[in-house]
This record gives C-alpha cells, structure tokens and sequence, in this order.
C-alpha cells in the first residue's frame, strides 16, 4: 500500500471517528453535573451488599467479569514477557556483578521506605473492599514495593528477598483462586461470580461477601505477576549476556 | 475546585507535549513518569482516587522502570553488533 492510500484510508477513519465524537458530544450532559443514573443504580447495589468503597464492588461484584478477563490478560502478558525474555541459544547466563556505588541517602531511604511501602500495599489490599483501593492497587504497591531494595543498590538482596518460582507459583495461585471462587457461585446455583458470602456489617473488616477473597486473590496475583515480570526484565539486564561477551 | 481541575488539564497537556518533545526513549523514561504523576493528580481530583493510585504504582514506577531495562539491553546490544561486526564474521 502506498503512502498516499494509507494516508486516505486514516483520512476517513479519522473523519468517521470525529463525526461519531462530534455526535456524542452535543448529547453529553454538562459536565460536574447532577444527574448520574449509572452512580445511583451502582450506589444501591453496593450499599445492598454492604460494600462501601463503590469501586470495588463495581470491580469484584457488579462487573466481576470484567475483571476476571482483564486477570487472564494479566497472567497471558506475564506469561509472554517471561517465555520472550529467557536467555537465547546465543545467550548465556552469568552470576550478577556484586557491588558498585551507592549513595547512603539513597540506601536509607530504600531501607526505610521498604515497611512502610509493603505495610501500606497489605493495607490498602485488605481494606479495598471499604476505603480507596483493591487488589490491583495494593499488589501494585507490594511489587514496587519489594523492588525499592534494588534501589539500595543491592540487587543480591533483591534475590534472596523474592526466590522467583515461589512468586510463579504464587501467580497461579491466585489467579486459579480467583477462577475457583467465581465456580463457586456456580456450585451454589446462584450464577458465574455470585456474591456467595454473607454481606456482613456495613464497614466491617470481614464484610461485603465476596469482594474481600475476589480482591484478596487479584492482590496475590498482581503482586506475583509483578515481580515474575520484572524480575524477567532484570535477569535479562543484569545476568544474560550474548555468548563471548563475557570474555572480552 | 473547578478552577483547580481546569488547571491541572493545562498541566496534563504541558507535561504531555514535553513527554511527546523529550529526545531519547531512556529520557522519555522520566519524564513519562512526571506525566503520570500529573495524571495522578487528575484522577484524585475528579474523585477517582482508585484509579490514582493504579496510576501512581504503574505509570510512575513500573513502566518506566520496564522502559529503562529494555532500552538499556537495546542500546548494549546494538552497541556489541556494531563493534563486533568484523568478529561475528569470523569462524567462533
């Protein structure tokens, strides 16, 4: 295809999407206004299952599919960076450099950050199903989390501290305990991903039915997706180098 | 608050344009960052604090975090083939 039809072809695209766009925009309500019929039915159904943070019991219970999909696509792309990312026949593994500089600012402010960050993530894991948060956030917060050790300049460290198969295997476990709570409701007769658990008191730790497990599973499942994927990544950088590199 | 979310739209667009002008992806790395820490700050205004913080452990953590290693092999790669064109000719 030549430059000038391509350029065509994106014309009337980009002509279709912007009369659609143009379409959409005259029949928008305004914006910051008060009329939301969407909030107020997703409002009801997660006050009636005793969810106070409303986003997660859109994430977990009203639309828990959507974030089932969006947990296989998470394990598929890790899977995928990891099986692209391993050493090639012309490649070769080697022990990583140990040492190098580092500041002691630097080094105090990884030691010191690493609690902190790592009780935050189980936090705001634990609590997502009642404050701001869920499993996504909190295991997003746990691996960055795990890596600030790599950022006190020790990447032997960093090693010891996330042994990778267990974090594999941690993987499946909570995408597979994310698949299995979701046949439960199955079991129950009550429907793919049913809120199968009691909805308990209203802002109580253990409440809300079934966001809390669902939320718990993606936290262990981001959390070790996470790290198998950088540590992937820092395997690559740090330890695999092309055959005869190493000797020259 | 209206004023406030109108200004940091201006910020988004701004940091965004310098992301979109930054030369180098190893650069971009970081400034991408910035743009996601405005982003953040966009997301906690307009009263999604979840997404803002799906944002903050992405946008200014991992990815560049991901972008840097990639762009590092890359450029030690690229750096060994050009160096090492006449070697590779030769019989190992």
């Amino acid at each position: 295809m030549s430059r000038g039809v391509r350029m065509a072809v994106c014309a009337v695209g980009a002509l279709g999407v912007a009369v659609l766009l143009a379409a959409a925009f005259t029949r928008m309500p305004a914006f910051g206004g008060a009329h939301h019929p969407y909030r107020d039915a997703a409002v009801g159904a997660a006050v009636r299952h005793a969810t106070p943070n409303v986003v997660s019991s859109l994430n977990f219970d009203q639309r828990g599919l959507d974030t089932l999909v969006e947990e296989m696509i998470l394990v598929a792309c890790v899977l995928a960076s990891v099986a692209l990312l391993r050493p090639a026949h012309h490649e070769s593994e080697r022990p990583a450099r140990t040492g190098g500089r580092v500041l002691p600012a630097s080094r105090l402010v990884g030691y010191v950050l690493l609690p902190v960050t790592l009780a935050l993530g189980l936090d705001v894991v634990l609590h997502g199903h009642l404050t701001p948060g869920g499993g996504f956030q909190g295991g997003v917060i746990l691996a960055t989390g795990l890596h600030l050790v790599y950022v006190t300049g020790d990447y032997a460290a960093l090693r010891r501290l996330r042994p990778v198969a267990w974090y594999a295997y941690g993987e499946a476990a909570g995408a597979g305990a994310f698949l299995l709570l979701a046949l439960a409701g199955l079991v129950s007769a009550r429907g793919f991903m049913a809120d199968i658990l009691p909805p308990g008191r209203f802002g109580a730790l253990f409440s809300a039915g079934t966001v809390l497990p669902f939320s718990a599973a993606t936290g262990c499942a981001v959390v070790c997706g996470m790290v198998v994927l950088l540590a992937a990544f820092f395997r690559q950088e740090l330890q695999i180098t092309e055959t005869g590199e190493a000797d020259r | 608050m209206m004023w406030i979310i109108g200004v940091t739209l201006v910020l988004v667009a701004a940091v965004g344009t310098v992301v979109a002008l930054t030369p180098g992806p190893e650069r971009q790395a970081v400034t991408l960052s910035l743009y996601a820490l405005v982003l953040t700050l966009l997301f906690f205004e307009l009263s999604a604090p979840d997404v803002a913080l799906s944002q903050l452990g992405i946008g200014t953590a991992v990815v560049p975090l991901i972008v840097m290693l990639a762009v590092r092999k890359i450029a030690r790669m690229r750096a060994r083939t050009g160096a090492g064109d006449r070697e590779r000719r030769a019989p190992r």
